[in-house]
């Protein structure tokens, strides 16, 4: 397709546009953190690292952000072992149902997030389970798996299970071939799996709002602060922090899996 | 070679031998926490939409009754909520798809490759970045004394107010889901050989017919799958509603939300959702009757 100079200029400067609104928001917010006044207007006059350490030294934020990790940490290392499983089974095996299994590994982030919250609430409400740790761990987990799943089985499919058959033809046990071969070959793309489902899961408020009851959460938290209009400048520390340890780890996971399908097709809420 | 060693030897070679006894060994612990947790819990909650709560007590009525569809379709606020979030789905996805065409349009096949990448990881930033941050900040840049309204008035130009309304929301949902259209139409473009396009300029045809015969039909599948992205993130959320739109702009997430959180009105609450998955199913339905799946 021939394209004039100009017309390549005119979307050249529309790509721009759409960059700059697409990252201007973020820019904003970490600007705000560090404005010293207690309402945020522009032009920032004084700079001030304060509001960190008011949100460092809440009780509320930080047994929120304690809940968070614990929960992050659990619901990973659950979707670690289920994700890799079905990617296993899906990988090296031909059977009947075989994309039923991954449409079900997608439906938790397919459907709208608030269904599969109330869905979660709704059985436990019905079982008697009351509403804690534990079913935050178990939501988060269910919509976690898919992200690690991705990767591996892109993983799997870029490499070959002859490694897997050379080590058991030379002698190696099972359990050696898995810790000596498969987990090596893999190790990236756990790691990659692993990262993205503890920011998925750090970040998550609409799942979570069913499973949690009266816990908060550090997104919880947030939410509410800004939902009362209170403690403001503390939410924009806060909010920064999250930005910071949710972008770390994906930026790390998408370096360390260029190349493979799997990073861009999982994004989701 | 002791015992347990041999022993160990002969169930891996039995598992060797039989390959569906290792695809079930593999396979049914992830399947039974979908089927358990997951499958059982949306069964859970179509039943739960059957039931009722006891207006005195609060407490859930275990006893079938259709009084939670037929308050939702007699009442008119519920129909009013309904076709707001529809409407508001449907204008937040053209509005993605017009904006992520030409963007995708110019990373996969006019910016060089060393700035492609950079692109898309400008893209993939906001995609993974903490959606309560995201909104938080159009909270700052929309409200009275927000960025926005103070850049307008150093320019001097007319002062906009946008806080809690239906065009904030528009504004701030488009911005929110824009990633998730222009990652699978960037991908369709990438499946477009060049030399697709070359050969279609050398046979005569100008830029603008070869966008229309041959580059649309290619990526039609790749907008699909964007839409139903925009469609569902829009059609689930209460947050956006509640702290962009405020009151007086109630989605059927926020009617969810009021009813099961503040209201302890589960089984209403879960009627409701249904709800949202026939809207999806219908959206669904739809594409699919646009012939939007044929392609893929």
């Amino acid at each position: 397709m021939k394209l004039s100079r100009l017309t390549r200029g005119g979307f050249a400067v529309f790509a721009a546009l759409v960059v700059t609104f697409l990252l201007g928001p973020l820019f904003v917010i970490v600007l705000f953190a560090f404005d010293k006044s207690n309402v945020q207007s522009l032009p920032i006059r004084h700079w001030t690292t304060h509001w960190f350490a008011v949100a460092f030294n809440d009780p509320a934020v930080r047994s929120a952000l304690w809940l968070s990790v614990k929960a992050g940490c659990a619901a990973t290392f659950i979707a670690l072992v289920l994700g890799t499983l079905v990617a296993f089974g899906i990988h090296r095996f031909r059977f009947f149902g075989r994309d039923t299994v991954s449409l079900l590994l997608v439906l938790p982030i397919a459907l709208p997030g608030i269904v599969t919250g109330l869905a979660l609430q709704s059985a436990f409400n019905i079982s008697h389970i009351d509403l804690s740790i534990y079913t935050i761990i178990v939501g988060h987990a269910t919509f976690c798996t898919v992200v690690v799943f991705n990767n591996v089985v892109a993983r799997l499919r870029r490499t070959s299970t002859s490694l897997i058959e050379a080590s058991s033809d030379l002698g190696a046990r099972p359990l050696q071939t898995f810790r000596l071969v498969t987990i090596p070959m893999l190790s990236t793309a756990l790691i990659a799996g692993a990262l993205l489902a503890f920011a998925l899961s750090f970040d998550e408020v609409i799942v979570t709002t069913f499973t949690a009851g009266a816990q908060n959460t550090l997104p919880l938290w947030i939410f509410g602060a800004i939902l009362r209009g209170q403690q403001l400048p503390e939410v924009n520390a806060v909010v920064v922090f999250v930005l910071i340890l949710t972008a770390v780890p994906i930026a790390y996971a998408a370096r360390i899996s260029s190349g493979e399908q799997s990073f861009r097709s999982t994004g989701s809420k | 070679m002791s015992v347990r060693e041999g022993a160990r030897e002969r169930l891996g070679a039995a598992l060797w031998r039989r390959p569906w006894l290792r695809g079930a060994l593999i396979l049914s612990p992830p399947l039974t926490w979908f089927l358990v947790v997951y499958l059982a819990s949306l069964v859970a909650l179509l039943i739960t939409a059957f039931f009722s709560v006891n207006s005195l007590t609060g407490n859930v009525v275990y006893q079938w009754t259709w009084s939670n569809f037929s308050q939702i379709f007699t009442q008119s606020v519920y129909g009013t909520i309904i076709l707001r979030t529809v409407i508001m789905a449907v204008l937040v996805t053209i509005t993605d798809a017009l904006i992520a065409l030409p963007f995708a349009f110019f990373i996969a096949k006019i910016a060089s490759r060393r700035s492609r990448q950079a692109f898309l990881a400008l893209v993939f930033l906001p995609l993974w970045a903490s959606y309560l941050a995201r909104v938080y900040a159009w909270i700052n840049i929309l409200s009275n004394h927000g960025v926005l309204p103070n850049i307008e008035s150093h320019l001097g130009l007319p002062v906009t107010n946008l806080a809690y309304t239906n065009v904030a929301m528009w504004i701030v949902f488009s911005y929110l889901w824009l990633p998730f259209m222009i990652v699978p139409i960037y991908g369709a473009f990438e499946r477009v050989p060049d030399s697709l396009l070359e050969a279609s300029a050398d046979l005569g045809a100008g830029a603008w017919f070869t966008f229309r015969q041959i580059l649309m039909p290619m990526i039609l599948p790749g907008i699909v799958a964007g839409s139903i992205f925009t469609f569902s993130l829009t059609l689930g959320d209460f947050i956006t509603p509640l702290l962009i739109g405020g009151s007086s702009s109630n989605f059927i997430g926020n009617a969810i939300y009021d009813s099961a959180i503040n209201g302890g009105d589960l089984p209403f609450a879960a009627a409701l959702a249904f709800v949202s998955i026939a809207i999806m199913a219908v959206y669904l339905l739809l594409a699919r009757l646009a012939g939007a799946f044929d392609a893929i």
